[in-house]
């Protein structure tokens, strides 16, 4: 949802000196940043948050070192805290905390591989379309506004369906390759209104050649933009994994978030059976994972843009 | 006009040609032998009998000719509104089998998308640049649009079917009464609507309320609005002009949003077991029903390139630049 309106906004001043090119300001130090980082609300609260997941999924399987589809413990065990089972136990004797850690794992990987094969794709032909314009402007618009009507997960749940063993890396790879659009669609118009600035103009002059400028000129220009971009794209990137799971096209052999609800839902009756403790951490874990990327893609561009700053 | 829409048109068209394509190659070039899978579901055949059971498949299907005429086949059966079998259905034909599924879905869909599209704009509206409601919608806001769908119903009837019994727990009515045009089954569908509906309209709700917010910061900052501040326009006046202008981008964001609204419904039935496609596409999956499920796949790419052009339509109504673009003059 975030993901579609980042998408339509209007190119802002990315590369943050007003529209007067004759006098850009003296650029942004990293201590002013960090200072506005320090003093940003939105930003403290889900970079902590950030870390203590990024802690669980690390640190989680390794203290506690339980397979999480060991089927080894006493059956639907509630919570308790004594050590063993503390987020209890599955239908089929399962450690719940097991398959939060190492679904944990799974949505980072997803996430941080999903997002950013998306983030590079849409980086590519999103600048490319921008610069070049014309043409190949014209036919990269096309296949970009191709892709970003099919609706992905129809696309992906008639291709891995087919799969008979999926693995966490193929999800992630498809989820990339389908999910770069609107990215590409907005980076395309922030290169467009950088384009024909005038030191994009002299970069030409001295001869540097097209692919040179966009690395060197345009894209250090709107690096917070493109940090932002892929956040989104990582915290969709991990939503999109859980419908796909959920559906039962998940990872065969292996744990994720998503997993873990279909497993309760559909094998194990979780909710007639009252088994709260199965189903509710996985989804407190993927709203606080991706709300947490959310909050932090709004705090960082309040960060970077002095005009969204709440005086 | 014509330009414009000539334009949309043929994208669309192209769209659905890839993905009628897309839907043409998986079975065909994915590794693995569908037709063999299916022999291998009769069970208990003899050696000589599944080699003929698996020619009448390749026969019954066509893929024993080459495939340039499989292709055009393909084609030509979809023109007719033929998609095949279903084996889930026991040999229902797919587009029946579709087609008393869609208005469930539709059902869900259109009112949870204008309800959460209209509600949770005038809600962002409100939170922009006001403290308080800054402070509450917001966060509410955030926590919302980073649900999954089926999590949040999930939570939803587990609290009030399971734990209150407020509102019936699976299905599309309930299993003691018929289709009828009485009030008992009116209600009856009413009830077992309102939850999946419900889970889908506060996850978009969070989505739109935020995006709007966002969007009205932007406007307020920008330079006509400032000049009509520096006029000495009242305060409303401003952030109604703030409003229409950030209404364009969140009906282009509506588009946008379809495929994954629509991935959103299909999770949500499957929680409530709702009789839509949601439920088809499950059922096909843990059937291994391909022709249901590649039916399915064209209709919801149908569905999202119908609901496209909707709101090409709907945005050169409400934005006069476009019209006067069209007619060749400058806004």
């Amino acid at each position: 949802m975030t993901a579609a309106s980042e998408a339509t906004r209007k190119p802002v001043d990315v590369a943050g000196d007003g529209e007067k090119d004759s006098a850009p300001q003296a650029r942004r130090t990293r201590g002013e940043i960090v200072f506005f980082a320090v003093r940003s609300r939105k930003f403290m609260i889900s970079a902590g948050l950030l870390l203590v997941l990024i802690g669980i999924a690390v640190l989680g399987p390794i203290i506690d070192p339980t397979d999480p589809v060991a089927q080894a413990a006493t059956p639907m065990r509630s919570p308790t805290l004594d050590p063993g089972n503390w987020f209890g136990t599955t239908y089929f004797g399962d450690d719940v905390f097991a398959q939060f850690a190492n679904g944990l794992r799974a949505s980072f990987f997803v996430g941080l591989l999903g997002g950013g094969l998306a983030a590079l794709i849409g980086m590519a032909v999103g600048f490319t379309a921008g610069y070049r314009g014309g043409w190949i402007d014209e036919i990269l618009n096309m296949i970009t506004n191709i892709f970003l009507v099919i609706p992905t997960l129809a696309v992906l749940l008639v291709i891995t369906s087919y799969l008979k063993a999926r693995g966490v890396l193929f999800e992630a790879v498809f989820i990339g390759v389908t999910s770069w659009p609107w990215a590409a669609r907005a980076i395309r118009a922030q290169t467009f209104s950088l384009r024909s600035r005038d030191f994009i103009d002299l970069a030409k002059l001295s001869g540097r050649r097209g692919w040179k400028i966009i690395v060197t000129e345009i894209a250090p220009n709107m690096s917070s933009y493109l940090f932002l971009t892929f956040i989104l794209l990582f915290g969709g990137a991990i939503l999109i994994a859980a419908s796909l799971d959920f559906i039962g096209l998940g990872p065969t052999g292996g744990m994720s978030l998503g997993l873990m609800l279909f497993d309760a839902v559909t094998y194990g009756a979780a909710l007639l059976l009252g088994l709260w403790w199965w189903f509710i951490p996985p989804g407190v874990g993927i709203v606080a994972l991706v709300g947490a990327l959310y909050v932090m893609n709004v705090g960082l561009d309040e960060i970077f843009n002095p005009k969204l700053r709440e005086m | 006009m014509r330009r414009y829409f000539g334009r949309k048109i043929l994208t669309y068209l192209i769209t659905f040609f890839v993905a009628a394509t897309i839907d043409w190659l998986i079975p065909r070039f994915m590794p693995g032998d569908p037709v063999q899978g299916l022999v291998s579901r009769t069970g208990g055949l003899s050696e000589s009998a599944s080699k003929a059971l698996y020619d009448y498949y390749n026969n019954l299907f066509g893929l024993n000719q080459p495939l340039p005429v499989q292709y055009l086949n393909f084609w030509t059966s979809l023109l007719h509104g033929n998609l095949g079998l279903s084996v889930y259905g026991n040999g229902t034909p797919v587009i029946d089998m579709i087609m008393g599924a869609i208005p469930y879905t539709l059902g869900l869909l259109i009112p949870a998308i204008l309800l959460s599209w209209w509600l949770g704009n005038s809600f962002g509206a409100l939170a922009a640049r006001r403290r308080f409601l800054d402070n509450t919608v917001l966060p509410i806001g955030y926590i919302l649009t980073a649900t999954p769908y089926m999590w949040l119903a999930l939570v939803l009837s587990f609290l009030l079917s399971i734990n209150f019994k407020i509102f019936p727990l699976a299905g599309g009515y309930g299993f003691n009464l018929e289709p009828t045009l009485t009030w008992l089954f009116f209600t009856d569908l009413v009830a077992h609507w309102f939850l999946p509906f419900l889970s889908l309209f506060m996850v978009m709700f969070g989505g739109w309320a935020i995006g709007m917010r966002n969007m009205i910061i932007y406007e307020l900052e920008s330079d006509y609005s400032r000049y009509l501040e520096a006029l000495g326009a009242p305060q409303s006046l401003v952030r109604k002009y703030a409003f229409r202008n950030a209404m364009l981008p969140q009906i282009t964001g509506l588009a946008l949003q379809l495929g994954v609204i629509v991935a959103g419904a299909l999770v949500t039935e499957i929680v409530f077991s709702y009789p839509g496609l949601g439920h088809l596409v499950f059922a096909a999956i843990q059937s291994g029903d391909y022709f249901l499920l590649q039916g399915i796949f064209l209709f919801i790419i149908i569905g999202v390139l119908l609901a496209n052009f909707i709101v090409d339509i709907v945005y050169v109504i409400v934005d006069p630049r476009t019209r006067v673009a069209m007619r060749g003059g400058t806004a």
